[in-house]
């Protein structure tokens, strides 16, 4: 089967009822996405699915069929809201980072930081106690949606 | 993956604990042709597989034979067909969340979608599968049970209609037969405020201990989850609260009517007292 996966066309050779968390890290070798609970309620192996938020662990990879995928790996590593996270230090352990990058993206024009938590709520953290996390997507969604004239957004 | 003889018993973590080799799993490009198979080579339909991946995930997935009706886009429409508000049975938490005519006929649909999981549950759970899966926790259930919500079951020979609060039979039990899928949910115009609350151990994630909604009419309806083997309306708290009671002795009436249990997310008596607070803060809140 096929889908574009981080903007690549991508074809696997995977049971259609294989977990798309599955497929991503053993078929694809994309680590990043992580397993938690594998219930739902941790997000740590969320991913975009034609832009929505989606947990991976919890979806048959016969769903994807010609859907776009995004996964952290697609973010490259330079990414300004990976820098936000950074610089608030919001990763310690680091395995909710990824499901909680992935679920930010989704969020809309200027957020408040109700609209972060809601957008967030899915995504369980054991570490920083949320507020760094918070603090680094409001910060990035402030410079972004700031009127810059040369915006390094990719 | 592709002939991977399962994860069972590999010894890793966390991993998928059902063998994806033993599922088998057909997809269809319509409607028509779904509930062919259904009548032909019955099967469990599968669509943001947000309850039956966890059952997966557990090792606890009875059912081995699937269709996946994901991609039946006819089945996710919103409209208003006369009097009724009709939504698909493929309507996602998200949509219902978006959808405008949801919001002006069904507030309180809104209020119990964004309470169920977060954002990527509410953007693959539906209202159909929230039905069929039957849990009398469901967060949608009390919701359609107090305005007499109609199930929309189709066959591949026929159609037929079944009142929210006649589809259950019994613990996940329902009226259903093999050959049917629920292809929508309608529900008639509601006269009076609508209420919903859940109670949970946290906001927006967890599964009920206890859910509510009501609508605040001459003859108030009112339905729970979470305290009975499925979803009920309380007829004779109801019918007290209609004729003039006290909330005090409504109160009384509603604990003889409900038979709240004690399992893993609560007790009982902690059901007990927390759906006679709901009741008073219902009667409260919309007086």
């Amino acid at each position: 089967m096929k889908f574009v996966l981080n903007g690549t066309g991508t074809s696997v050779d995977a049971h259609p009822m294989a977990r798309l968390l599955d497929v991503l890290r053993e078929e694809c070798g994309l680590t990043g996405t992580k397993e938690g609970c594998g219930e739902g309620e941790c997000g740590a192996c969320t991913v975009l699915v034609n832009g929505e938020a989606v947990c991976s662990c919890l979806i048959p990879v016969g769903q994807v069929e010609s859907a776009e995928v995004v996964t952290i790996e697609g973010l490259g590593d330079d990414h300004p809201l990976q820098h936000h996270f950074m610089n608030e230090v919001g990763a310690q352990c680091g395995i909710c980072t990824p499901g909680m990058i992935m679920a930010a993206l989704s969020l809309g024009p200027s957020p408040t930081l109700a609209d972060v938590r809601t957008a967030l709520a899915g995504n369980l953290c054991r570490c920083t106690g949320y507020s760094a996390i918070y603090r680094a997507v409001l910060k990035w969604r402030e410079t972004q949606d700031a009127p810059a004239p040369a915006s390094a957004e990719r | 993956m592709a002939g991977d003889a399962g994860r069972s018993g590999s010894g890793e973590c966390g991993a998928v604990r059902t063998a994806i080799s033993a599922l088998e799993v057909r997809s269809v490009p319509s409607l028509a042709e779904a509930l062919a198979i259904l009548r032909d080579d019955p099967r469990t339909p599968i669509a943001g597989a947000t309850d039956l991946y966890v059952a997966l995930n557990f090792g606890t997935l009875e059912p081995r034979r699937f269709l996946d009706i994901w991609s039946l886009n006819e089945l996710r429409e919103i409209t208003i067909d006369g009097s009724k508000l009709v939504i698909g049975a493929l309507a996602t938490y998200t949509s219902l969340i978006r959808s405008p005519l949801v919001a002006s006929r069904l507030p309180m649909l809104v209020d119990a979608a964004r309470q169920i999981g977060g954002v990527q549950i509410q953007n693959r759970g539906t209202l159909g599968g929230n039905i069929a899966n039957g849990s009398p926790a469901g967060d949608s259930l009390p919701v359609l049970a107090a305005v007499d919500a109609v199930v929309v079951l189709r066959s591949a020979g026929a159609e037929r209609r079944v009142p929210i609060t006649k589809f259950y039979t019994g613990y996940r039990a329902t009226v259903m037969r093999p050959d049917e899928l629920i292809v929508a949910i309608e529900v008639e115009p509601v006269e009076g405020r609508q209420w919903f609350r859940k109670v949970g151990t946290r906001a927006a994630q967890a599964i009920s201990k206890i859910v509510v909604a009501g609508v605040r009419a001459p003859v108030p309806r009112i339905a729970f989850g979470s305290v009975a083997p499925t979803v009920v309306r309380v007829p004779q708290t109801e019918r007290a609260l209609a004729e003039g009671s006290t909330i005090d002795d409504a109160a009384d009436v509603l604990s003889r009517e409900i038979t709240p249990i004690d399992d893993l997310r609560s007790t009982a008596e902690y059901r007990m007292r927390v759906a006679t607070n709901l009741l008073r803060r219902f009667w409260m809140d919309t007086g």
